[in-house]
């Protein structure tokens, strides 16, 4: 909306028909892109009571038949065409750059009326409010249409006071002003108001709204310097219209005081926080549905911790009245909900409150792009750390803000920079939310992974239990050898058998015992072949197992079966002995015979020499032991081949 | 892109569920009916491991001819079930387990109301609004 479409009348736009223009551009329910509706605009114009002719007239003029639709511009252009066609005036652009009283609407005033009144009555929580009553006589008298509305909003505003006093809804009374705003109170001459109905419909809407109001802002401005604690109606509706039509989310300093008062009620330590259930309980009292208190949490915890610090009780509270209210709980959190806006608002006074306020409308409209640029630099610099440092910020401004109401010139540049911290930690908060959350489920399953992977290297097969004395034997070997199919309590397939240890045990006993080291001796080899010879068909590998001439073995799936052999062995044992010792007993008795003969002369000599010859003789022992193993060896063989045969023979019939 | 997501409860009722093709949802409710199943097996399958041992991700539960089941079950046993179009081959695996990570943080997001009671329904706009980027977009 420039205003060259309107041939530049908006300049000279006067106070009071600014606001009753902004009030009758609200009144006609503007759309989300600032588009009054035709209807409405319609039954404006006709309430205006003006002969169709004129109005076709000024719509015409005023650009909107040209354009298709009422714009901003357009609109105030229309209404100051009717001004001046009510005043008699041609329906012309240069009858309305003079001054004009305002157009006359009639049926649509009294509802302005009653709006009016509702938006005064929110100039009850401001201390200057009662300046408004005397203030209205100043009022021009051409401003009728405006002058009425103060004798009823101030009848109205003691009205209204009395039901506002319940103490969960006093504060928000701005809120409630606010919704009259909404519907045109024709107070709101400032565009912010306007710029605050672009808001409501949603952010992106803004800079559109602020970009055709944005020249009342600055009209406005050097008037807002003027304005004190005083006494016109004027400057003290604009100065409400200021705090509050700048955004209805914004917190009031009366309504943090409110605000500041109940947190402590929950929890004295304003640096602490309420805990979810608490909170819960609090704010169920507000008699709010439950699912729009759950809404109003979500927007509210901004960190996500369950429980509230005092930004976000305040914006909780803040939304809570809001919605109590009539307004609609928006989607995301407004930007002066979120935490690191709400301290600039509170911190100026009264009298600095429109300056800053209006700092704040140039900075954001036309200033948008600084807010972003130096929200931007925020981010770069105040990334690391941010939500934590932007808490302690504001949990540190908060004891400045309770005893701070003299506002201070230095406050600006720092209310302009927590302006555009705000940009700052909404964007942050998001970005940090997903970094910085301890989330212990994705350190777990990180963990898990990891012990995952770890897990599917098995261990090592641990070794199979093994023989304690049986290491010279290398069971271990023998069992790991064993055949697959094997089971473990099979017995492992006929070791290479090593004779050292009977001929260990030959050369121990030798020296000592003869005759029975002899049979002792020669037993186990006796035995070996017994156990062979007889045991072929049943378990020949069991035999050869447990022919093992040491001691018992640990292994006790050998032991089972190594016992049932060895006990017929031993039986066979004696008669084999019996019969095997007498052969074997003659050349080791014709050795030792030798021997006492020699002893006198050499004993050395004889003593090698029988060394010698008992070497031979066990190596032909041990040869012979060899030879029939290897027989052994082969008929054991011929078994298993025979065995196999039979296997398959069978495994057809099996698998069928 | 998911093509369906839901949350289960313990108890193995839905806490929440949402498809894009919103003509077709029974067919995958049905589908996210039966992978629980699965999920079950998966989750019992751990014997004499604790609960932290266990992975949260339990990866394809078992795949179709149209599209593939992905789950992931919490510590306090709610699952979630994703199932993705087939023909959405380029998904990988580290996309899937992000996914799911986002719906958990959501998930504990809306746990940490303390207006929710866990057992009812989601109706979080906040847990909507992750749903919805997850989802495809619907044709």
């Amino acid at each position: 909306m420039d205003p060259g479409s309107a041939g530049g009348t908006f300049m000279s736009l006067s106070d009071t028909e600014q606001r009753c223009y902004s009030g009758l551009y609200a009144l006609c329910q503007p759309d989300s892109s600032g588009i009054p509706a035709a209807g409405k605009v319609a039954e404006l114009f006709r309430a205006s009571q003006l002969p169709a002719e004129t109005l076709h007239q000024v719509m015409e003029v005023c650009g909107a038949k040209r354009l298709g639709f009422f714009g901003c511009g357009q609109f105030y252009a229309a209404l100051k065409l009717l001004a001046a066609a009510q005043a008699g005036l041609p329906v012309r652009l240069e009858s309305i750059a003079g001054e004009l009283p305002l157009p006359v609407f009639v049926g649509i005033t009294n509802e302005l009326d009653t709006r009016y009144a509702n938006h005064l009555s929110t100039s009850e929580s401001q201390p200057h409010t009662l300046g408004s009553v005397p203030a209205s006589a100043p009022r021009p008298p051409t401003d009728r249409a405006v002058l009425r509305h103060p004798d009823t909003s101030m009848d109205k505003q003691e009205a209204w006071s009395p039901p506002r006093s319940p103490p969960s809804i006093s504060p928000p009374r701005s809120p409630s002003a606010y919704r009259s705003l909404t519907y045109s109170a024709q107070r709101n001459g400032t565009d912010t108001l306007l710029a605050y109905d672009g808001k409501m419909p949603g952010r992106p809407s803004v800079p559109q709204e602020n970009a055709s109001p944005g020249h009342y802002s600055f009209k406005l401005q050097p008037e807002q310097p003027s304005i004190t604690r005083v006494a016109s109606v004027e400057r003290l509706v604009e100065r409400v219209e200021v705090d509050y039509s700048d955004d209805p989310w914004r917190i009031t300093e009366e309504q943090r005081e409110y605000y500041t008062n109940q947190f402590r009620s929950l929890q004295p330590d304003l640096n602490a926080l309420i805990m979810g259930a608490v909170a819960k309980n609090f704010f169920t009292k507000s008699k709010l549905p439950i699912p729009e208190l759950s809404h109003i949490w979500e927007l509210s915890d901004v960190d996500k911790d369950g429980a509230l610090t005092f930004p976000e009780f305040c914006t909780a509270f803040h939304l809570i009245v809001a919605r109590k209210n009539g307004y609609l709980l928006p989607e995301t959190l407004p930007a002066s909900l979120r935490p690191g806006f709400q301290e600039p608002v509170v911190t100026a006074a009264p009298s600095e409150a429109t300056q800053p306020l209006i700092v704040f409308d140039d900075n954001m409209m036309p200033g948008a792009n600084q807010l972003e640029i130096g929200s931007v630099d925020l981010q770069v610099t105040s990334r690391p750390g941010v939500t934590t440092k932007q808490d302690t910020r504001d949990e540190s401004r908060k004891p400045e803000i309770s005893p701070k109401r003299v506002p201070e010139p230095h406050e600006k540049p720092m209310q302009r920079v927590s302006a555009l911290k705000p940009d700052s930690p909404q964007e942050l908060d998001a970005n940090m939310k997903s970094r910085t959350r301890p989330r212990s489920y994705s350190s777990t399953s990180i963990d898990d992974a990891m012990k995952k992977v770890e897990e599917p290297p098995t261990p090592p097969p641990r070794p199979q239990k093994s023989h304690s004395r049986a290491s010279s034997l290398d069971l271990n070997k023998l069992l790991q050898q064993g055949t697959p199919g094997a089971k473990s309590g099979w017995l492992p397939p006929p070791p290479a058998l090593p004779p050292r240890p009977p001929a260990t045990q030959i050369f121990s006993f030798l020296p000592g015992l003869e005759k029975s080291s002899q049979k002792a001796v020669q037993q186990p080899n006796f035995a070996d072949f017994s156990r062979f010879r007889e045991e072929q068909e049943s378990g020949v590998r069991a035999g050869l197992s447990t022919e093992d001439l040491l001691p018992p073995k640990s292994d006790c799936s050998l032991v089972h079966q190594g016992h049932a052999p060895q006990k017929p062995m031993r039986r066979k044992l004696h008669p084999e002995s019996q019969s095997a010792t007498p052969p074997l007993t003659t050349p080791y008795s014709a050795a030792t015979l030798t021997k006492p003969t020699q002893r006198p002369p050499p004993k050395q000599k004889r003593e090698i020499q029988m060394a010698i010859r008992k070497n031979r003789e066990t190596n032909a022992v041990l040869t012979r032991l060899n030879s029939e193993l290897q027989q052994q060896l082969k008929v054991v063989h011929g078994e298993r081949l025979t065995l196999e045969t039979q296997l398959e023979s069978m495994r057809p019939v099996a698998s069928t | 892109m998911a093509v369906c997501i839901a949350v289960i409860a313990k108890e193995n009722y839905p806490l929440y569920i949402r498809s894009v093709p919103t003509q077709g949802e029974l067919k995958f409710h049905y589908t996210v009916h039966t992978s629980l199943d699965v999920v079950e097996e998966k989750i019992s399958g751990v014997g004499k491991a604790l609960a932290d041992q266990r992975e949260l991700y339990l990866g394809l539960l078992y795949p179709t001819e149209d599209y593939k089941v992905y789950g992931y079950v919490t510590n306090s046993k709610v699952k979630f079930v994703i199932v993705v179009d087939s023909s959405n081959t380029s998904l990988r695996d580290n996309e899937i387990r992000s996914m799911f990570r986002k719906l958990h943080n959501s998930f504990t997001d809306v746990m940490c109301n303390p207006f929710y009671n866990p057992g009812d329904p989601i109706q979080s706009k906040a847990f909507d609004g992750i749903v919805s980027a997850m989802m495809v977009q619907a044709s």
